[in-house]
């Protein structure tokens, strides 16, 4: 990726990772390696039945194994938080289950012993007498179905738009979100053509190799929690809540993720290690394991109905109904609904356009943020039904969306203007790169070949703040604090080249202190690609304060402006020795209006996000096996910080992408997942990946953000399902419209379209 | 309970385990040596890797037991007085880690590897590597290391 430096050389320079050398040797940071004095560890005993209420808990037999230090429970936890309901949308998630489970592998009890091996072995020996409930598992039917899962919606008054929730009964729907814009009936009686088709995206999870993990331990003044999370300061705040103590007295510090992907958001077990640690005054950790993550936070799985009105080759009309599977408890599905709800009719300019969206209760595992929020599972449907219908227009796909397209200026469906958003530059460099207008060889034996391109967009997570501190030391050297969290994104190289960018010093040479709410001061969380312009705003912000104020101080002490004065020498003509600091803030929340009851609103976002995936494949049309032998993957990332991360959080976002489109799924039996190993759910691995990936950065620069550059760590997901299913329907004239893409689906196809259906 | 006498990272060391326990418990616990991570359980990701012998096992599921005797070597074991090896050299200079967490494993994968085969092709070091997992996908980059060390290792540059 080409280099384009400004300045002072920092931003645009591909600086190494500044924990490269820790990562290659072993000795990064991460809570995994932490080991606290008098340390219990904690087993969680799950639920087996997906729906049911506790008759009966029976953990005599675990607590008389030898070693055992305590087994607990809602009860236990009861005693030192009242009220043990927590998380981001709404208040309905128990530390423990409480009465009632709501999905199979819910935390019901918990075995805290020093040893881990006697810890499992006790859990293993707990007995729950349950009354089976009724329960819902798909997301279409927990619309109308007549389980219920929660007794009573709880929202947790952090987002206005779901008080008017609070008190439900009898329903699953978490949030529905509804826009309209224009007169989308009108645009349907009037088209040329109307096209109606529907997608679904299956239940995945991030699975990052690290693990959920947490400790706590008491101190001098309050609760100290180590976390791997990705949201440090929402655990203190929602911590601090559940206690009823002040922010200052809850610590919460997070050194190196090993991977997050939008899993470690939120609360997740640090809830249960602050009461653990509360309850036996001792410091408590938990680390799940791979299979214990199966059981804690899924993507969602989704149903999307898409309706268009075509007239002249123009589309002038969108109905989009989007029902989201959002689990047993909320986490952030309702904002997944509506944030990325109203991205759903795609980056095209539609005058006339419907939304409803729904955030859906379900007896499975809770699903949340997963690298895209939401998008990847709308770029799939739009995608691949503006391609059907291309082909049923005879239109090539590139002119058909070029026809279509939102262009800067224009309104999206909110009625937000679009503005720094490369669409059709992302739609050309993917046309040049595929090669798109030479004839394409298809291939004669049974293998065919094809080729399919797709284009997505996303809003930002608005309105989100981000506050930063620069310290200049008496010496000039120079430390960061923010509370953005590298999770292998690269964010403290990031953060450091915008300070060494404003105080013209190496990127190399700027420190960057890691989450620790007790120093670093309050950020949003990391998370929707909003780090880099929010965060990298605010560093922007505070180093500059740190420069005015250095200026400041050379004045003071009598150096004429502009001089080359080392900085070491202006501190040492003011304190006469090697003291002081300076201390530079900065904060940015960008402008935001919440939508309208139509759900318009001048500013939704305060950018976007675009990106665009182009893929060949091979279909062996005896065997329905897909072989991706080409990815390509163009953004729209504003100016490129560091190229090198840049592309590989391109291509690392693209093929986590690829395995939600060709290989992953959880599979259930009556909620039961039955595959939460690596045994049985394949993530890619380096033999599976398409032999030639690309990847592309357009030129482009976010006006608003800091030196031109936007957040990149999720749009090489947005294109690569619909333009896979794409390439397949072009190599072997299937369509399939509900992912996985697997061999079996695409043989299946092949037989049902030559009139001889296989049996199930 | 047994006490067992190793080789650690070129230390005579002994511990005393129980039967069930992993060299990658013992290791943590132990000794302190967190490079080695227990992540899948099931020795398909290989972020456990460790050397036994000079051959690469699943940590998680090899037996601290059957470490007597033996000469293990850890990811900590491989720079000497703050000095890389050549591979590490290439993953840091390629980028070819993002959260790190696999980065271990793949290096030590990535040292047999050019062991059996100092000038490998795509294929062979895909084939090496497949038994390592990398969430955050940055096998292109660890492929471009791989090759950048054996380039440096033949011509001796290093």
């Amino acid at each position: 990726m080409a280099t384009r430096t400004i300045g002072s050389g920092q931003v645009g320079r591909s600086v190494p990772r500044l924990e490269g050398a820790a990562k290659v040797t072993g000795r990064a940071d991460y809570v995994h390696n932490i080991r606290l004095p008098k340390m219990l560890v904690g087993k969680i005993f799950r639920s087996t039945v997906a729906h049911g209420r506790i008759k009966s808990l029976n953990v005599s037999a675990a607590k008389a194994l030898p070693g055992v230090y305590r087994v607990v429970t809602i009860d236990d936890i009861k005693t030192v938080i009242p009220n043990p309901f927590y998380g981001p949308a709404f208040h309905d998630q128990p530390i423990l289950a409480d009465g009632k489970v709501h999905f199979v592998g819910e935390p019901v009890a918990v075995v805290l012993a020093t040893d881990p091996h006697i810890a499992e072995e006790a859990a293993s020996l707990i007995e729950v007498d349950y009354e089976e409930l009724p329960a819902v598992f798909d997301e279409v039917e927990a619309m109308t179905s007549k389980a219920v899962v929660h007794d009573e919606l709880k929202p947790a008054g952090t987002f206005p738009d779901l008080k008017h929730l609070k008190g439900k009964k009898d329903t699953n729907i978490a949030l529905d979100f509804h826009l309209r814009r224009g007169d989308p009936n009108k645009a349907f009686a009037a088209a040329d053509h109307v096209f109606e088709h529907t997608f679904r995206s299956q239940q995945v999870l991030h699975v990052p190799l690290e693990p959920f993990v947490s400790a706590a331990e008491l101190t001098e003044t309050g609760l100290t929690i180590h976390t791997a999370s990705q949201s440090p300061s929402f655990v203190r705040i929602e911590i601090s809540r559940l206690l009823g103590w002040p922010e200052n007295k809850v610590r919460v510090k997070v050194p190196y993720l090993g991977g997050g992907f939008g899993a470690k958001l939120y609360i997740k077990l640090e809830a249960l290690v602050a009461a653990l640690t509360l309850l036996v005054r001792r410091p408590v950790k938990i680390s799940l394991t791979m299979e214990e993550q199966f059981y804690t936070l899924t993507k969602h799985a989704a149903t999307f109905r898409i309706k268009s009105a075509v007239k002249n080759g123009k589309i002038t009309g969108r109905d989009c109904e989007v029902w989201w599977n959002g689990g047993a408890y909320a986490d952030i599905g309702p904002r997944i609904t509506q944030k990325s709800g109203f991205t759903a009719p795609g980056p095209y300019d539609i005058d006339n356009v419907s939304i409803d969206s729904y955030s859906l209760y379900t007896n499975l595992t809770p699903a949340g943020a997963l690298r895209g929020f939401g998008i990847p599972q709308l770029v799939w449907a739009y995608e691949s039904h503006t391609d059907m219908m291309a082909r049923a227009l005879r239109l090539d796909p590139i002119e058909f969306r070029r026809n279509n397209i939102l262009r800067d200026g224009r309104a999206q469906a909110t009625g937000t203007q679009m503005k720094d958003a490369a669409v059709e530059q992302v739609l050309d460099r993917l046309a040049l790169r595929m090669n798109w207008t030479a004839p394409f060889e298809r291939g004669t034996g049974p293998v065919k070949k094809g080729r399919g391109i797709a284009v997505g967009f996303k809003a930002s997570i608005s309105p989100t703040t981000s506050i930063a501190i620069v310290n200049v030391a008496a010496d000039g050297s120079v430390t960061l604090y923010c509370s953005t969290v590298d999770m292998g994104q690269g964010s403290d190289t990031a953060n450091a080249q915008f300070v060494a960018e404003v105080l013209n010093v190496p990127a190399e040479s700027v420190k960057v202190v890691h989450p620790d709410t007790d120093v670093t001061p309050y950020d949003m969380a990391t998370l929707g690609s909003r780090s880099l312009y929010h965060m990298g705003n605010a560093v922007r912000l505070a180093a500059e304060d740190a420069k005015a104020k250095l200026s400041a101080l050379a004045r003071e002490v009598g150096v004429p402006e502009g001089s080359n004065v080392p900085v070491a020498e202006l501190f040492q003509k003011k304190y006469k020795m090697q003291a002081g600091n300076i201390i530079g803030t900065g904060s940015y929340i960008p402008n935001y209006v919440p939508p309208d009851a139509n759900g318009l609103t001048p500013e939704a976002t305060p950018f976007w996000m675009v990106g665009g995936t182009g893929a060949e494949v091979e279909v062996d049309t005896e065997t329905g096996h897909v072989r991706v032998t080409k990815m390509i993957s163009v953004a729209d990332v504003g100016r490129p910080v560091n190229p090198r991360i840049v592309e590989t959080q391109l291509s690392g976002a693209a093929t986590m992408q690829f395995g939600f489109t060709m290989q992953e799924k959880i599979e259930l039996d009556g909620g039961q997942i039955t595959n939460a190993s690596f045994a049985d759910y394949k993530i890619p691995s380096i033999v599976d990946i398409p032999r030639d990936m690309q990847n592309e950065a357009v030129e482009s620069e976010q006006g608003t953000g800091p030196f031109g550059a936007k957040g990149v760590g999720e749009s090489g997901t947005f294109g690569v399902s619909p333009a896979i299913a794409n390439a397949i329907e072009d190599a072997c004239g299937v369509r399939l419209t509900e992912l996985p893409l697997t061999a079996e689906k695409v043989y299946r196809a092949l037989r049902e379209a030559q009139g001889r259906p296989l049996e199930d | 309970m047994r006490t067992i006498n190793f080789t650690l990272n070129g230390e005579q060391v002994s511990a005393h385990v129980a039967e069930h326990q992993s060299i990658v418990e013992i290791l943590r616990d132990r000794f302190d040596l967190f490079g080695a991570r227990e992540s899948c359980a099931q020795g398909l990701c290989g972020c456990c890797t460790v050397l036994v012998d000079g051959t690469a096992v699943s940590g998680c599921l090899y037996l601290a037991a059957f470490a007597n005797g033996k000469s293990i070597t850890t990811v900590e074991g491989l720079a000497t007085n703050g000095k890389l090896t050549p591979i590490q050299e290439a993953f840091l200079e390629v980028g070819a880690s993002q959260c790190g967490f696999c980065t271990p494993g793949f290096v030590l994968m990535a040292g047999q590897l050019l062991e059996a085969h100092p000038d490998p092709d795509d294929d062979d070091i895909r084939h090496y590597l497949s038994g390592n997992l990398c969430r955050c996908a940055a096998y292109p980059e660890i492929i471009a290391a791989v090759k950048l060390a054996a380039g440096r290792l033949k011509a001796g540059t290093t």
